[in-house]
């Protein structure tokens, strides 16, 4: 057996693969890798492209239903919405990067995730993001805040694809590794989606798009270690992100999918060239040889090794079909672009690279993907945090400070200051969005009374109390602003943010979290169509909340009928639907107001939270109702005063009976809707014949948001603290 | 009405005209290409539609100024057709230099989405006619550059001759005197920065937009 040489482990080991690893590359080959060869298993080996801590527990979520067309394991998930349509999508993280150079790093990360949409041949139509930055008092996080939200705003603006949707948390256990999540929704015909895998040997590779730089060299690598406090010295592993050049890819693509001449298809994301042409090779079980003196460079003197690393934004790589290379040519052209065929497709099952007449890369395809490790690792079970009895929680003093304090905290506050950078309105089908006044996104499929109802979802304080119910309640939540606007949550992508998977108690979130998500997703009929797994979020050993996203996705058989919580008016009756037990534990009451960060998250009961779902929409889709909001952070509180801002109506809120008013009003017990109706007999009846629990809990009118005789707050008031936390912070002088 | 919507590269407001025209007016809309070097005939509107030209790359507009298809807007405008730049179509027909001024970075020097208020300061225009009596209408702005910048002089003789069309209620990117839209002395070519085309049915919170394509296509 060929044995290493300590020459060939060092490099392995500086490229980001561990001895054994390494081993077993010599062992497979029955040799050493050369330069260029090492590069290539260490980028298709990388945490970021093999899930290898990851594979095995992802294999716990359901993925297939009724409406999967297809599910994980391409470039994005898709589902069917009937008359021939289908929603293709997926959320990726960036957070690596928008760390290192926030403006590049999260318009990358948007450019990223819609090529992985219109790759499956999908008009984008919507992108989301969410954001969790340190605590605003860090000195890094308003820089931070400022460079993500323009660099979201500057790249997918430009593209024109409105951003509807989003979520921003802030927390010191993000100050030394935020997260940037970013999501995108696009829509196809389902019997016209593209496959990355090539379909026969001997069928031209061409390339299209921006030309090869030596920018985001190992960038997947990166994206797979932990920081410490020379990450500053990474910044060239960023890549730049030209929108201008992914608008002109969008519209090539499209149109060279259109003219027939596509067999398959990949874009270049991370790990660049080499993952895209092995990815295509390998899942057609063909091989592929290419001769990297025909890519379009950017640089004088690219290496092999560079440029099969290189992450430079806005390529895409398509194997077309026989004779059908001048389409391609008249398509680029027409839209600018660089291309080049730059090999074939073989029968060999080997990737073969030639570079100035020689052979610098040739491995057999099948130990990069299906060798890839494929770890178990050793994980201990979360110490969960004991569940707190409201009649031990101090109630507050001053009820008005306490109200306000919530409400202009940083995770309730307005997120105005982000969301008016972001193009909302393009491509003129957005009905609902972060500025309306409802639960979720809402934009028509086009030409048509359909809707697509999006939402973004986590509470990583729950998360970190208890992973199993803290990832059940990500998906539960989405599932319910999903439905709280009136549509069918259908399926969700995933992105999973977590610590060192190494470290058994990071490996143990993990494991419990997807276990909780994959339970609700099969109680809910929710599956998991895509996702990504983002691990390493560590700075000098500090592991971040872990933070398991789902971004998620609804339909709505006819975008009039939905609801919203922006129109309700004086003289409503405020019906509370699920049940209220008064949760306090790991509140943002408890946080915000007596600075304490424990106790058990509220359970998430996913047959009430069904049950009680099903009757909303029901409700909403036969027009008995249309003003609604999901009860979440910040409880009924939040939920109320959220909607007489919205609705620039007074509310009043009756906690007389409650034998906590506290527990009562800031609980976040789970699976709960606000419901505003001129006519609450009706629902009641309705609530009640449908075995869900409902409350009588007050009115709108006035002026003011009042709770006799706890609070009374001006309306204006309570709009001034809501709306000016963000401004307030970011636009005070340095 | 016969209408056009011209298509730069980076143009991302092309199929939002054509819908809107299309939906509010009933118009028969071509998509012409940039580098195309003569337009349909008959045309009773083209329209400059908003996105980023050229990825706004050198200033916003001043690469799309001399797209080979600008020649020919430029005569149909000279001709008297009716055309209608909008947000980046307004900065392209600035940098063309079929209306004066130009639009500069946002005072706040951020991108601004949101819905805007606006005063119809001239309802004689080809543009405004069939907005009846109103003198108000509801749109919305998206724009990084949309702050109009002109000179007194030029500023002066705008108002005083009526060629100050929209006004903002609430300036939300720092423009002089509040401006929104201009033509020019002969009335028949239009910037504006807000958005018609993303305003032009109830359901995207308003159909007001519809009125500005209903007012060319009832000058026709």
């Amino acid at each position: 057996m060929t044995q290493s040489s300590s020459a060939g482990l060092d490099a392995a080991l500086a490229s980001g693969l561990a001895a054994d690893e390494y081993a077993l590359i010599v062992k497979r080959l029955n040799r050493e890798p050369n330069a260029v060869e090492l590069g290539v298993f260490s980028v298709m080996w990388s945490e970021h492209c093999s899930y290898k801590s990851s594979r095995r527990h992802l294999a716990k979520f359901p993925t297939s239903g009724p409406r999967v067309i297809q599910g994980p394991g391409e470039n994005a998930g898709v589902v069917d919405i009937g008359d021939g349509q289908a929603v293709v999508f997926k959320m990726e993280s960036h957070n690596h990067p928008s760390f290192i150079e926030p403006y590049q790093g999260a318009a990358t990360g948007v450019g990223g995730i819609m090529r992985d949409v219109f790759t499956m041949g999908a008009r984008p139509v919507a992108l989301l993001n969410a954001l969790r930055f340190g605590d605003p008092s860090h000195p890094g996080t308003r820089r931070l805040v400022a460079g993500v939200v323009a660099g979201i705003g500057g790249y997918g603006n430009c593209v024109g694809v409105p951003t509807v949707a989003g979520e921003t948390n802030f927390h010191r256990g993000y100050d030394g590794n935020i997260l940037v999540n970013a999501m995108c929704v696009g829509l196809a015909d389902s019997d016209k989606i593209f496959y990355s895998a090539a379909p026969a040997a001997g069928l031209p590779v061409v390339y299209f798009g921006s030309k090869t730089g030596r920018d985001g060299i190992h960038g997947a690598t990166m994206a797979s270690a932990e920081f410490d406090t020379d990450s500053e010295a990474k910044r060239p592993t960023v890549q730049v992100g030209d929108p201008f050049a992914e608008k002109l890819l969008i519209e090539a693509t499209l149109e060279l999918m259109a003219s027939g001449a596509v067999a398959a298809i990949q874009d270049m994301g991370a790990a660049g060239l080499t993952s895209s042409c092995v990815e295509m090779a390998g899942k057609g079980a063909v091989g592929v040889e290419l001769d990297l003196d025909a890519v379009p460079q950017r640089e004088e003197n690219m290496t092999a090794y560079e440029m099969m690393l290189s992450e430079s934004q806005e390529r895409m790589l398509a194997i077309l079909k026989p004779g059908r290379e001048a389409d391609g040519q008249r398509i680029f052209q027409k839209w600018g672009l660089d291309a080049a065929t730059i090999g074939r497709t073989t029968d060999t099952g080997r990737i073969v690279l030639r570079h100035h007449g020689e052979i610098v890369c040739d491995l057999p395809l099948a130990p990069l993907t299906e060798d890839a490790p494929n770890y178990d690792r050793p994980w201990t079970e979360p110490v969960r945090q004991p569940h707190l009895d409201p009649a031990h929680i101090p109630a507050p003093t001053d009820w008005e400070a306490a109200v306000l304090t919530v409400m202009s905290c940083p995770d309730v506050a307005s997120k105005r200051w982000i969301w008016e950078q972001y193009d909302r309105h393009v491509m003129a089908d957005t009905v609902e969005d972060s500025a309306t006044g409802a639960d979720a996104g809402v934009v028509r499929v086009h030409g048509s009374a359909k809707g697509l109802a999006v939402t973004s979802d986590c509470t990583p304080r729950y998360v970190s109390a208890d992973p199993y119910e803290g990832g059940k309640q990500a998906v539960a939540e989405a599932w319910r602003n999903l439905t709280a606007v009136g549509a069918l949550p259908i399926a969700i992508t995933d992105n999973l943010n977590f610590g060192n998977p190494e470290r058994p108690e990071i490996m143990g979130q993990i494991v419990k979290a997807i276990e909780g998500m994959a339970e609700a997703c099969r109680a809910l009929d929710f599956p998991v169509v895509s996702g990504n797994v983002s691990l390493y979020n560590e700075t000098n050993g500090a592991a971040i909340p872990p933070t398991p996203t789902v971004g998620a996705v609804g339909l709505l058989a006819d975008y009039d009928r939905r609801a919203g919580f922006g129109t309700a008016k004086t003289g409503d009756t405020l019906l509370l639907l699920g049940v209220s037990r008064g949760e306090l534990g790991s509140s943002l009451y408890l946080r915000e107001c007596l600075g304490r960060e424990d106790g058990a998250p509220p359970p998430v009961d996913l047959t009430a939270e069904r049950r009680n779902g099903d009757l909303v929409r029901n409700l909403i889709s036969e027009g008995a109702i249309q003003v609604v909001h999901d009860l979440s952070d910040g409880g009924l509180i939040a939920a109320a005063a959220e909607l007489a801002l919205a609705s620039d109506v007074g509310v009043t809120l009756d906690a007389t009976s409650a034998a906590h008013a506290h527990a009562f009003l800031f609980g976040e017990d789970q699976g709960r809707y606000l419901i505003a109706t001129a006519a609450p007999d009706a629902i009641i009846d309705r609530a009640q014949a449908f075995g869900v629990p409902v409350a009588t809990v007050g009115h709108a009118g006035g002026e003011a948001f009042v709770s006799g005789p706890l609070f009374s707050i001006p309306l204006a008031r309570l709009r001034d603290a809501h709306e000016g936390w963000m401004p307030g912070y970011m636009d005070r002088p340095a | 009405m016969r209408a056009a919507v011209v298509v730069f590269p980076g143009s991302n407001c092309d199929r939002d005209c054509k819908v809107a025209l299309e939906r509010s007016t009933g118009a028969d809309v071509t998509m012409v290409w940039h580098q195309d070097t003569a337009l349909p005939a008959g045309l009773d509107l083209i329209v400059l539609p908003g996105g980023f030209s050229y990825g706004d790359y050198l200033r916003c507009g001043a690469m799309a100024a001399l797209s080979p298809v600008m020649t020919e807007v430029k005569a149909a405008a000279e001709r008297g057709v009716a055309v209608a730049g909008i947000c980046n179509g307004f900065q392209i027909l600035c940098e063309v230099g079929l209306l004066p001024g130009a639009l500069l970075r946002n005072a706040a020097l951020r991108y601004v989405c949101k819905p805007v208020d606006l005063d119809i300061v001239n309802t004689q225009t080809r543009f405004t006619a069939a907005f009846g009596g109103r003198r108000e209408a509801t749109m919305t702005v998206g724009n990084g550059e949309g702050n109009f910048f002109a000179d007194e002089a030029t500023l002066d003789r705008l108002e005083g001759e009526g060629q100050v069309v929209f006004r903002y209620k609430h300036n939300p990117n720092g423009s002089s005197r509040a401006i929104a839209g201009i033509v020019n002395p002969a009335g028949n070519v239009l910037g504006l920065m807000p958005h018609p085309d993303r305003a032009f049915e109830p359901a995207l919170g308003s159909a007001d937009g519809a009125l500005v394509f209903q007012s060319v296509m009832a000058s026709v």
